[in-house]
C-alpha cells in the first residue's frame, strides 16, 4: 500500500497543485474573460487555452518529478496529475451547480461550469471534463516519452500557434497596411476575423516545423560558420545588424496604424522610465518604489511652464524640459538624502511613501491654487519642432525614441566608468564597496539622482503627449509597473528593459481584457521569476561585446 | 580641532539637521498658533486622542507581525497588508449571512466571536502559505530578491482577492451592541473606539506573554538573534519561521476585524496604506523589537489623528485632513 | 618610526569588551602578525582600524594623523587596505572590475567626464585598466580578466581579493587569514607571496593567522591576543617559548579562572 502510494504521490500532489491553480484562474474570472478571445477561431478560446497549459505543464512536472525511471509509471503520474486537475474542477462543478457560490465568488458563474463542461449539462459534462484532464495527461506523458528534439519542436510549434493567435490584431493590421495582394491573402488565410483560421493554425506548425528542423539539422555548420568569419567581418555584422535595428525602429511608426502607434509611444515611454530605473535598480541595486514622484514632478513642472492655464509663463516644451529635469533631479538629492542613509529594504518603503506624499499634496486643496488640485493642468500645448508641431503619436514616438537613445548612451558610457563600477559594487556587497574607498551616500545619491532626472525627462514628454495632466495619472501602479518592467526584464540589462516593457506593457494594451489582470499577474510573474530565474528574461550580459571596447583601445592610443 | 570636524560631519549630516530643525519649527510654530487662536475645544481634541489611540492600536497589532518577521527573516513582509486584508474580507461574507439569518442581532457576541475566528483563520493560513511557498525557497538569497518576491506576493494576494470577491467597497453590517456611546469619567466617547483599544490591548499582551513566556516564543526569539546557533542548539528553525507568520497573520486577521467594525467597510485594497503605515510604526518602534513596535503604532495613530489639526491649521492650511497620510509617512522618511 | 600606532583601543559591545586598551606600535615595511585563540577580538581589531567599528576610547595614529572615528571610504583614502576572512568578492563583477574597483580612490572621474567621453577620463580609465591588468598578472591570474569573480576557485578567489586591496595603493595591508582553507602547497605560495609584497612593493603588512609554521616563518613581530588583551609581543622566537602565550593556546586552570 505505501509503495503504491509513493509511487502515484507525485501524480496526486503536483496534480491537485495544478487543480488549485486553474481553479483560482477560474473563479478570478479569467477563463471567462478570455473566452470571448480565440486563438484558433471559433475553436480554441484563450481562457481554456490558459487552463489547457496550466493542465499540461503540472502534468508535465509530475511526470518528470518521479524519481522512478520507469516510463510507465511517469506516464501513470502524468496521467493522474491530469485527472486530479480535471477532479479539482469537477468538485467545482459540482458544487457550484448545486449551491449559489456567486453570493461569496463573484465569477462562479453558470457560463464558467458551461466554459469547463465543453456546454454539457449533467454527468456528462462532468465526464467530459475528466476526459480533457486524461487526454491533457497523456499528452504530457508523450511529451516525457519522446527525445528532445520532438519535444522542443511540439512545444515551439504550438508555442508559435499560440503567440500568432495572441498577436492577431497586432499582425493583422501590419499585413493588411500594406495592402498588395500577397499580403491580403496571405492575412486571410491565416486570420478569421477573431483568431487564427484552423488551417492558419495548421499551415504556421508546418511552416515552424519546417524552419525548426531544417535549423537543427545545420546548427553546428552554421555556428561554426560564423565563428570562423574573420573578427572584421564579425563585426561589420553586428554594426549591419545594429543599421538594420534602427531602420526597423525609424520606419515602424509609419507602417504601423493609429492605434498601433498609440500603443507603440506607451510602450516607448515605459521604455524611458524602465532605462532610468534600471540605473537605480540594476545597477545600484537602490529598490525605488516612489519613481512616480519623479515623473509627476517632470509632468507638472512642463505643465505648469507652458500651459495658460494657471502661471502664464508661456515657455515652449523645449525651454521647459531642462529645468523639469532639473527639476527632477533637485527633488531626488533632497529625497535622496535623509532617505539613503537607511538601509536597502527600508529605502523601498520610504520611497513608496515619498511617492504617496507628492500625490496626496498634488490632489490636496492646500495646493490648488498653484497645482490645481484634482482638476489638475489642461492646454499643454504639443511640442513644436523647427516649426513641425509633433501631434499625433507617431510624432511623439521619435521624441520618446531619442530620449531612449540618449538614456542608452548615458547608460553605456556609465556602466564602465568609475561611477558605474561604484554602483555595481554596492549592488553586490555594501560593506566591501565602502572598504574600497566609495562613499556610499555620495554614490547613492548619483544613481538616485540620475533616475529622477530621467523619470522627470520622461514625465515630460508624457505631460506634452497627453495635454493635461491629472494627479489620478500618477499613482503608485506607474512605479510598480516600471519595477517589474525593470527585474523582469532583467536587472542592469538594457535589452531586457526593451523586452520588458514590449511583454508587460504592450501585451496587455493590445488584449484590453487583460487590464482587469494586470497586476495579478503582474505579482505572478515577480514572485515565479525571483524563485525560478531571479536573472529575469534577458540578463545582464557581462561580457563585455567587442563594440564596446573602442573608447578604451582609443584612450591607449592617446595615452 | 577644525580639521577633525571637517573629517567627520558630512554634507548630508548638515542638510539633515536642518531638515530637521525646520521641520520642527514649523511644527512648534504652528501649534502655537492653532492653540491660540483656539479653534478646537477641549472635547474636540479628547475625540482626537481616541480616536488616534483606537487607530494606532490596531496599527500597533499590524505593526507586531512586520517586527516578529523582520527578527526571524531580516525582510520586509510587504505582503503583510493583504495578510491583514484578506481575513476580514473574507470574514465579511460570514458577518452579512449572519446578519441575514438575524443571528448577529440575536447573539451579537457569539456572532462577533464567529466572525474573528474565520477572519484570523483566513489571514494566518494566508501568511502560512506565503511564507512556504514564496519565500522559504529563498533563504539565503541576495536581500533584494526575497524583497522583490513580497511586493510580488503583496500584488498577487490584493488581485486575487479581489478576483475572487470583487472589486467594490463593501458595508460591513451594523452590530447593534457597538453602536452608540459612553460617558466616561465625564467624557462622551464612541464604545466602538474603547472596545477596539481595550481588545487590541488585551491581544498584544496575549502575544507579548506568549513571545517573552512560553517555550516557542523563546525558541523564536533565539532564531531571531542567530539562526544557526538556534540550529545547533536543536531548534527546528522553519518551524519557528513559520510559527512566527502564523502568530504574525494571527494579529493581523484580528486588527482587520476590528478595523472593519470601526471603520465598517472592507475592500481588496483596504490592507495597503494600514499596511505601510503599520510598518513606519515598526520601523519608529526600532524594527525587530515588539514593545517598541506597539507603542509605535499607537504613536503613529495619534499624530495621524492630532497632527493635521495641531500642526497645520496654525499654518493657515485649508483642509488639513486631506493631509493626514502625507504625515504619517514624513513621518517614517 | 611607527607607520601605525594605536594607542589604548577599546571597543565594547554592550557589557563586553571586545578590546582592552590596546597599545600597538607597527614598524614601516614590517610583516606584523597577529594571533590568539578564536574570540580574542582579532578580526574586531581589523573592524576597528578599517572604520567599520568605532572603538570608545583610544586613538589610532596612522603616519602622526588620527583615524579614528573616520567613516571606512575616508580610511581607504589615507592608505589602509583590507581582505576578509570569508573571501568577499564582488560576484558578479569580472576580475579586472574587480581590480578596478579597488583602484577607485585614486580616480577623479564621476559623472560628465565618461557621458561627455573628456580625454582626461579616457587616459584615467586606460591607466586604470593597465593598472588592474598588471596586478591580475601580479597574482598570476593574466588572461582570466573576463571571468566573473564568483565563477574561479577558492585558491584564485584569494589572489583576487589581494589583488584588489593592493589596488588602492594602501601602505597598510591588513590580511584576515590569508591562508585560511589552503593545503600545504598553496599556503607556501602564500607566504612567498605576503614577502614578495613586501619586498617588492615595499608595503607594510599586518596579518591574522592561525598557522603558527606561517607565523613563525615570515612574521617580524608578533602580537598575541586574549580576550582582546594583548597578552605578548615580540620576535616570533620569544613568542614560541613565552609561558603567557602557551597558556592562553592551551588553557590552564589560571587562565581559565580569571575570566
Amino acid at each position: 500500500m505505501t509503495k503504491t502510494q509513493s509511487l502515484w504521490n507525485h501524480g496526486v500532489k503536483i496534480g491537485a497543485i495544478g487543480g488549485v491553480s486553474v481553479l483560482t484562474i477560474s473563479l478570478i474570472g479569467m477563463v471567462q474573460m478570455f473566452g470571448k478571445r480565440f486563438i484558433v477561431a471559433d475553436f480554441l478560446p484563450m481562457g481554456v487555452a490558459i487552463a489547457l497549459i496550466l493542465t499540461i505543464l503540472t502534468a508535465y512536472l509530475a511526470a518528470k518529478k518521479t524519481s522512478i525511471p520507469d516510463k510507465s509509471i511517469q506516464l501513470a503520474n502524468s496521467v493522474i496529475s491530469g485527472l486530479m486537475t480535471a477532479g479539482v474542477l469537477s468538485m467545482l462543478v459540482i458544487i457550484g451547480r448545486s449551491i449559489k457560490l456567486r453570493t461569496v465568488f463573484v465569477e462562479a458563474s453558470p457560463q464558467l461550469y458551461n466554459i469547463l463542461t465543453g456546454g454539457i449539462q449533467g454527468a456528462g459534462g462532468i465526464i467530459f471534463l475528466l476526459g480533457v484532464g486524461l487526454l491533457c495527461g497523456v499528452f504530457a506523458g508523450i511529451l516525457i516519452l519522446l527525445n528532445d528534439l520532438w519535444r522542443k519542436l511540439i512545444v515551439n510549434a504550438l508555442a508559435t500557434v499560440f503567440v500568432l493567435g495572441l498577436l492577431q490584431e497586432l499582425i493583422m493590421p501590419i499585413l493588411k497596411a500594406w495592402d498588395l495582394g500577397v499580403t491580403n491573402y496571405i492575412a486571410e488565410l491565416f486570420y478569421a476575423m477573431n483568431g487564427l483560421t484552423p488551417m492558419g493554425a495548421i499551415l504556421a506548425m508546418i511552416i515552424f516545423s519546417i524552419i525548426y528542423l531544417s535549423w537543427y539539422a545545420n546548427r553546428e555548420k552554421i555556428k561554426k560558420g560564423y565563428g570562423d568569419l574573420p573578427k572584421e567581418t564579425q563585426k561589420k555584422t553586428k554594426y549591419l545588424g545594429l543599421l538594420i535595428l534602427a531602420i526597423i525602429l525609424i520606419v515602424l511608426p509609419q507602417v504601423l496604424g493609429l492605434f498601433l502607434s498609440e500603443v507603440l509611444t506607451i510602450v516607448g515611454l515605459y521604455v524611458l522610465l524602465g532605462l532610468g530605473l534600471n540605473i537605480v535598480v540594476g545597477y545600484a541595486g537602490l529598490l525605488d518604489l516612489g519613481y512616480v514622484a519623479f515623473f509627476a514632478i517632470g509632468s507638472y513642472v512642463v505643465a505648469l511652464l507652458t500651459s495658460p492655464q494657471i502661471f502664464d509663463f508661456g515657455l515652449n516644451f523645449w525651454q521647459a524640459l531642462p529645468i523639469a529635469v532639473i527639476c527632477g533631479v533637485l527633488a531626488g538629492v533632497i529625497l535622496g538624502i535623509p532617505v539613503l542613509k537607511m538601509r536597502g529594504d527600508y529605502l523601498a518603503i520610504a520611497t513608496l511613501g515619498f511617492g504617496e506624499i507628492i500625490r496626496i499634496l498634488v490632489l490636496s486643496d492646500f495646493l490648488k491654487p498653484w497645482l490645481g488640485g484634482a482638476q489638475g493642468i489642461g492646454s499643454i500645448p504639443n511640442p513644436n519642432f523647427f516649426g513641425f508641431h509633433m501631434v499625433k503619436p507617431q510624432h511623439i514616438y521619435y521624441l520618446l525614441l531619442a530620449g531612449c537613445i540618449l538614456v542608452v548612451f548615458i547608460s553605456l558610457r556609465l556602466k564602465n566608468s568609475r561611477l558605474g563600477r561604484a554602483w555595481m559594487a554596492m549592488r553586490e556587497d555594501e560593506d566591501v564597496a565602502q572598504a574600497m574607498g566609495i562613499n556610499l551616500v555620495a554614490t547613492k545619491l548619483l544613481a538616485f539622482a540620475t533616475g529622477a532626472g530621467f523619470s522627470a525627462l520622461s514625465g515630460a514628454i508624457f505631460a506634452s503627449k497627453i495635454g493635461s495632466v491629472y494627479p489620478h495619472s500618477f499613482n503608485v501602479f506607474i512605479s510598480i509597473n516600471v519595477v517589474a518592467i525593470v527585474i523582469i526584464g532583467g536587472m542592469g540589462s538594457l535589452p531586457g528593459v526593451v523586452i520588458g516593457a514590449a511583454v508587460l506593457m504592450g501585451l496587455p494594451e493590445l488584449l484590453r481584457e487583460f487590464a482587469e489582470y494586470r497586476m495579478f499577474v503582474y505579482g505572478v510573474a515577480l514572485v515565479v521569476m525571483m524563485l525560478l530565474r531571479p536573472e529575469g528574461l534577458l540578463p545582464e550580459q557581462r561580457h563585455k561585446m567587442a563594440l564596446h571596447d573602442e573608447p578604451e583601445t582609443e584612450a591607449k592610443t592617446a595615452a | 580641532m577644525f580639521q577633525k570636524w571637517k573629517d567627520r560631519v558630512t554634507l548630508t549630516d548638515i542638510v539633515m539637521w536642518m531638515i530637521g530643525g525646520t521641520l520642527l519649527l514649523m511644527c512648534l510654530w504652528g501649534s502655537v498658533s492653532t492653540i491660540r487662536a483656539g479653534l478646537y475645544t477641549k472635547s474636540h481634541w479628547i475625540d482626537f486622542v481616541i480616536f488616534g489611540l483606537a487607530q494606532g492600536s490596531i496599527y500597533s497589532l499590524i505593526a507586531t507581525g512586520y517586527t516578529m518577521v523582520y527578527g526571524v527573516l531580516k525582510m520586509i513582509n510587504f505582503a503583510h497588508g493583504e495578510v491583514f486584508m484578506s481575513g476580514p474580507f473574507t470574514g465579511y461574507f460570514l458577518a452579512m449571512a449572519m446578519w441575514r439569518s438575524e443571528f448577529l442581532d440575536k447573539h451579537p457576541i457569539m456572532a462577533i466571536i464567529a466572525i474573528f475566528a474565520l477572519a484570523m483563520f483566513i489571514s494566518t493560513m494566508v501568511a502560512y502559505l506565503v511564507e512556504k511557498i514564496a519565500y522559504r525557497p529563498l533563504r539565503g538569497a541576495p536581500r533584494l530578491i526575497p524583497l522583490i518576491t513580497a511586493i510580488g506576493a503583496s500584488f498577487f494576494l490584493q488581485y486575487l482577492f479581489r478576483g475572487l470577491y470583487g472589486s467594490g467597497i463593501n458595508a460591513y453590517p451594523d452590530v447593534q451592541i457597538l453602536d452608540g456611546f459612553w460617558m466616561i469619567l465625564g467624557v462622551r466617547v464612541l464604545k466602538i473606539q474603547v472596545i477596539v483599544i481595550i481588545a487590541a490591548i488585551l491581544m498584544m499582551l496575549l502575544l507579548y506573554g506568549f513571545i517573552m513566556l512560553t517555550k516557542v516564543g523563546k525558541a523564536i526569539r533565539a532564531v531571531s538573534e542567530d539562526k544557526e546557533a538556534a540550529a545547533l542548539m536543536g531548534i527546528n528553525v522553519d518551524a519557528m519561521i513559520s510559527t512566527t507568520f502564523i502568530i504574525g497573520g494571527m494579529a493581523a486577521g484580528a486588527a482587520g476585524v476590528l478595523y472593519a467594525l470601526m471603520y465598517k467597510q472592507v475592500h481588496f485594497f483596504m490592507g495597503f496604506i494600514p499596511g505601510l503605515k503599520a510598518f513606519t510604526a515598526a520601523v519608529l518602534g526600532g524594527i525587530g523589537n515588539i514593545p517598541g513596535a506597539m507603542l509605535g503604532g499607537v504613536f503613529l495613530g495619534l499624530i495621524e489623528s492630532v497632527a493635521p489639526a495641531l500642526f497645520l491649521d496654525g499654518l493657515g492650511i485649508i483642509a488639513p485632513y486631506q493631509l493626514k497620510d502625507a504625515i504619517a509617512f514624513w513621518v517614517n522618511d | 618610526m611607527a607607520l601605525l600606532s594605536i594607542q589604548n583601543m577599546t571597543k565594547r559591545f554592550g557589557g563586553l569588551v571586545a578590546l582592552n586598551a590596546l597599545n600597538i606600535n607597527v614598524k614601516e615595511k614590517s610583516i606584523h602578525s597577529i594571533i590568539g585563540p578564536n574570540g580574542a577580538g582579532k578580526t574586531t581589531f581589523f573592524n576597528c582600524l578599517t572604520g567599520f567599528y568605532r572603538p570608545e576610547e583610544g586613538e589610532v595614529l596612522l603616519n602622526g594623523k588620527s583615524i579614528v572615528g573616520l567613516s571606512p571610504d575616508r580610511i581607504v583614502h589615507k592608505g589602509i587596505a583590507r581582505t576578509y576572512q570569508n573571501i568577499r568578492l564582488f560576484p558578479n563583477l569580472t576580475a579586472l572590475e574587480n581590480v578596478m574597483v579597488g583602484y577607485h580612490v585614486h580616480l577623479k572621474s564621476s559623472f560628465l567626464g565618461p557621458i561627455l567621453g573628456l580625454k582626461s577620463t579616457k587616459m584615467e580609465e586606460a591607466k586604470a585598466k593597465q593598472i588592474a591588468m598588471d596586478l591580475l598578472k601580479y597574482v598570476k591570474m593574466d588572461g582570466k580578466e573576463e571571468t566573473l569573480a564568483k565563477n574561479f576557485p577558492y585558491g584564485e578567489q584569494r589572489r583576487l581579493e589581494m589583488a584588489r586591496a593592493l589596488a588602492s595603493q594602501p601602505k597598510l595591508l591588513l590580511l584576515d587569514e590569508p591562508t585560511a582553507g589552503m593545503n600545504p602547497r598553496e599556503t607556501q605560495d602564500m607566504m612567498d607571496f605576503i614577502e614578495h609584497m613586501r619586498g617588492e612593493i615595499g608595503i607594510t603588512i599586518v596579518l591574522i593567522e592561525h598557522q603558527m609554521r606561517v607565523v613563525m616563518n615570515i612574521s617580524d613581530i608578533v602580537t598575541v591576543f586574549d580576550y582582546g588583551k594583548m597578552i605578548a609581543e615580540g620576535l616570533p622566537e620569544e613568542i614560541k617559548n613565552n609561558k603567557t602565550v602557551i597558556e592562553a593556546y592551551l588553557g590552564s586552570g589560571d587562565a581559565a579562572d580569571s575570566h
